[in-house]
């Protein structure tokens, strides 16, 4: 038992959950902006699909790393765009809709890679981000390490953290987010643009969920590979009514998911043959669901979630 | 009034307003002239076209015929680009909409700075937009918290905040949309005083009401809408209320009064009893109501008349003491009590009342579809049922495309009249009735007052909750107030006033219902 308590203590256990968490937290901060706007975007998991590929490809075909990013949130950006079409512009179902960019953005970068790859068997690999290794932070216990071994992409998505807090809270811009998914009909009666305010948020978040995919692609691996992202973003969705629709419960939650993973694979090497592996392999999903039981039971959605706007309608 | 110079001075001009929706024409050929400083009251039933109107006004609609002209601060009428809020709001337009256009995840003062300072920018000009807040709070004697979020605000608050909202842009035209439907008695005189204060400021104030009390208080000038057109353009002064009534029916309207009681035996009974949770709890709640008697609740809404309806239709089980209705003690459920004789006009009938996607005949039957004659072996009788749905139809005055047509495209009038219905179909011996006319006009409301007053006097007892005090005149044979979850005994209705009614349901203890319990 007290193995399995040390895992905690090792900096190499830290510097993968937030390894882990890196893409969950842009993800969950994506879909959190889209709801805070009243659009679900069950779109996520196939946008970090296509922002994994469209990211990784670029670079691929020579471009800057951070070229490739911007690739990557360009690609997610124009899929939120498209989501907003369906259900902003034309009222369609949120749901439908978010599930069928989802398999649409999955299957067009599957065949994107086919296109661009008809003949190779494994994936051709390019030079990702590198560990910052930032030696003045080292100083700091079990943190420190962690910490320094991650890449700028890491950083950016703490950055994205707290630019999204003081956006949503401290400016006009984020006040008008929050209305309009509360109470669309305030936003119109203010004579600001409901669509506008949606469609804004869908691009921004969605910018954000493929810069989570992009991660994968190009800072946690070095190539594309199908069925990378395994769920990833559904997790993100659970986790942002863990968050309760906060940027900063939503870094949290997305460390903690980060965490339990990092440890159920140190716990799959520790406990051997004893317990099949598939077991540890649900544990972080298990706990999440146990989270969402005791913080999200008494959710507060933003009102008009779901709910499309459409003029003068009673 | 000291506004004779500036009478002469338009802010306001509709022209020749015409929208159709479809077959139905909303407005025909409407004028409209607002002066300075004037309070001009909007009249009409439902679907008189007011609203409509309002919103070609405010730029949610397009009008197909017909312009709007808005005087510029220098006095000049010019054109308003249609179909924009931006531009109306621009023109200084203010809008207070029926329904609270409010987030209310946000503070009451963000909701009015909510599209007041650029959108992508900083929040650097909150201080001194603040400060002209307060100050107008105080100029207008329009009181609220604006710091806490609006979910946390009772109505009267919200719709100061919403009004609020609307004179904090240079506003000089005021629209109020129905404002004290929900407001109590002492709210509703408040918000006059404010209303007059601004009117004296120069603001011009288009006041739209179903309470002709209030119109006749309160404006200089009647506008009357019927079935889309302008009926009556005239001074308010000279005006009553048989007349108003009359131009907007058309038609001659009886004054209502309650027909003798003749109480029998005991129909539903409470004893101390507690109920619900939060803020529409029940507290110890005592009343007797017999048959052939209505009892009108009177109560803002949300002082705990959900909880004494959810008992009464067995929504709800009591905590402690005793309820006897129509001679079963103690709890049951809602099928028991419908069997029991119980029926039901819910008070938010658009969500617990109707399934609005399914038609008019399934939404009348729908409690009864189980057995002869709605169905046989567990398969439904559709010729049955169209055959009920036709027969209320008829003798119901409702008017609709057909017993084929999904409930939600009926006006609100049409869909109480069907509920109403639904209620007394087997005459029931306890009647529900939770805000039976709210938001219905003359001619529908009249038409759901006979009926219940019919139901009476064929000797069911009515439990009447209503936060409109005409109407709790109008029906009932003896009122009590509800007030943070007390109930106060009943008392005679024609020995109070309306004065002693509002007082007990702001809470203020009233001699006239004894001490509160």
């Amino acid at each position: 038992m007290s193995a399995a308590f040390e895992i905690l203590l090792q900096a190499n256990f830290w510097a993968a959950a937030i390894r882990i968490a890196t893409p969950l937290i842009f993800g969950v901060l994506g879909a959190l902006i889209c709801e805070r706007a009243g659009v679900l975007n069950l779109g996520i998991e196939g946008i970090f699909v296509a922002g994994a590929m469209a990211g990784w490809l670029a670079v691929y075909l020579g471009l800057p790393l951070w070229l490739g990013v911007a690739v990557a949130a360009a690609t997610g950006a124009c899929l939120g765009l498209l989501h907003g079409c369906l259900t902003v512009i034309l009222g369609l179902s949120q749901h439908v809709a978010g599930i069928g960019i989802t398999l649409f953005a999955t299957s067009a970068s599957y065949f994107g890679y086919r296109v661009a790859f008809p003949t190779v068997t494994t994936p051709p690999r390019i030079e990702p981000f590198q560990p910052l290794g930032l030696t003045w932070l080292e100083a700091v216990p079990i943190v420190g390490p962690a910490l320094s071994q991650q890449t700028a992409l890491t950083w950016l998505a703490f950055a994205a953290v707290a630019l999204t807090a003081f956006v949503l809270g401290k400016t006009p811009l984020g006040l008008a987010i929050r209305a309009v998914g509360d109470s669309p009909a305030s936003v119109d009666a203010q004579g600001l643009s409901v669509a506008r305010l949606r469609m804004g948020a869908l691009a921004a978040g969605s910018a954000l969920m493929a810069m989570g995919g992009a991660f994968l692609t190009m800072s946690a691996f070095n190539a594309f590979f199908f069925g990378m992202i395994n769920g990833r973003g559904w997790v993100c969705i659970a986790l942002t009514v863990f968050a309760s629709w906060r940027p900063g419960k939503a870094l949290l939650g997305a460390l903690l998911f980060g965490a339990f993973d990092a440890y159920q694979l140190r716990l799959q090497t520790l406990a051997g043959g004893l317990v099949p592996s598939q077991l540890f392999l649900m544990l972080p999903y298990l706990l999440s669901i146990a989270a969402l039981i005791l913080v999200a039971r008494k959710a507060d959605y933003p009102r008009a979630l779901m709910k499309p706007y459409i003029k003068g309608e009673r | 009034m000291n506004v004779a110079g500036l009478a002469a001075a338009p802010v306001l001009a509709l022209r020749g307003i015409t929208k159709r929706f479809g077959a139905l024409t909303a407005n025909c050929a409407v004028d409209l002239t607002l002066h300075r400083g004037e309070i001009v009251a909007l009249l009409g039933e439902n679907g008189a076209g007011k609203t409509t109107l309002m919103n070609i006004l405010f730029g949610h609609y397009l009008a197909d015929e017909g312009e709007v002209l808005v005087a510029t601060p220098e006095g000049e009428l010019k054109p308003l680009p249609q179909g924009s809020p931006q531009a109306a709001l621009d023109a200084g337009i203010g809008m207070v909409h029926q329904h609270f256009t409010l987030a209310e995840n946000l503070t009451g003062f963000e909701n009015i700075v909510l599209g007041l300072e650029p959108l992508l920018g900083l929040a650097h000009g909150r201080r001194a937009m603040r400060r002209t807040v307060d100050a107008l709070m105080a100029r207008t004697g329009l009181c609220a918290r604006l710091d806490i979020r609006v979910a946390e605000l009772g109505v009267g608050e919200r719709q100061r905040i919403e009004i609020l909202k609307a004179l904090s842009r240079r506003t000089r035209i005021l629209v109020l949309d129905e404002p004290t439907a929900v407001l109590t008695p002492q709210e509703a005189e408040g918000l006059f005083v404010a209303l007059r204060a601004l009117a004296a400021s120069g603001l011009g104030i288009v006041f739209i009401s179903h309470k002709l009390d209030e119109v006749l208080a309160l404006s200089q000038r009647l506008v009357v809408l019927r079935a889309g057109r302008k009926v009556a353009d005239r001074p308010t002064a000279g005006a009553d209320r048989a007349l108003i009534a009359k131009l907007m029916v058309g038609e001659e309207v009886e004054v209502e009064r309650p027909a003798p009681a003749h109480p029998g035996s005991i129909a539903l009974e409470l004893m101390r009893v507690s109920a619900g949770s939060g803020r529409t709890r029940l507290i110890d709640a005592t009343l007797t109501l017999r048959q052939g008697e209505i009892l009108g609740i009177a109560g803002v809404s949300g002082n705990g008349q959900s909880s004494l309806a959810g008992l009464v239709a067995g929504l709800l089980r009591p905590e402690s003491g005793t309820i006897t209705v129509l001679g079963r003690q103690g709890a049951a459920s809602p099928a028991e009590r419908r069997r029991d004789g119980v029926g039901r006009l819910a008070e938010d009938r658009h969500r617990d009342g109707m399934v609005g996607d399914m038609t008019v005949s399934e939404n009348l039957v729908i409690e009864r579809r189980g057995g002869m004659p709605f169905s046989r072996l567990g398969l439904l009788r559709p010729k049955a049922i169209r055959a009920a749905a036709q027969d209320a139809i008829a003798s119901y005055d409702i008017r609709c495309p057909g017993p084929d047509a999904p409930l939600r495209l009926l006006s609100g009038g049409n869909i109480q009249k069907l509920l109403l219905a639904r209620a007394l179909a087997g005459s029931p011996h306890l009647i529900l009735a939770s805000q039976p006319t709210r938001g219905l006009d003359v001619g529908a409301t009249v038409s759901v007052h006979r009926r219940l007053r019919e139901a009476a006097g064929a000797g069911a007892a009515v439990l009447l909750i209503s936060e409109d005090l005409d109407e709790l005149f109008a029906l009932s044979h003896r009122i009590a107030v509800i007030h943070g979850g007390r109930l106060t005994p009943a008392a005679d209705a024609s020995g109070l006033s309306t004065a002693e009614i509002g007082l007990a349901m702001a809470g203020e203890a009233s001699s006239a219902f004894g001490a509160l319990a």
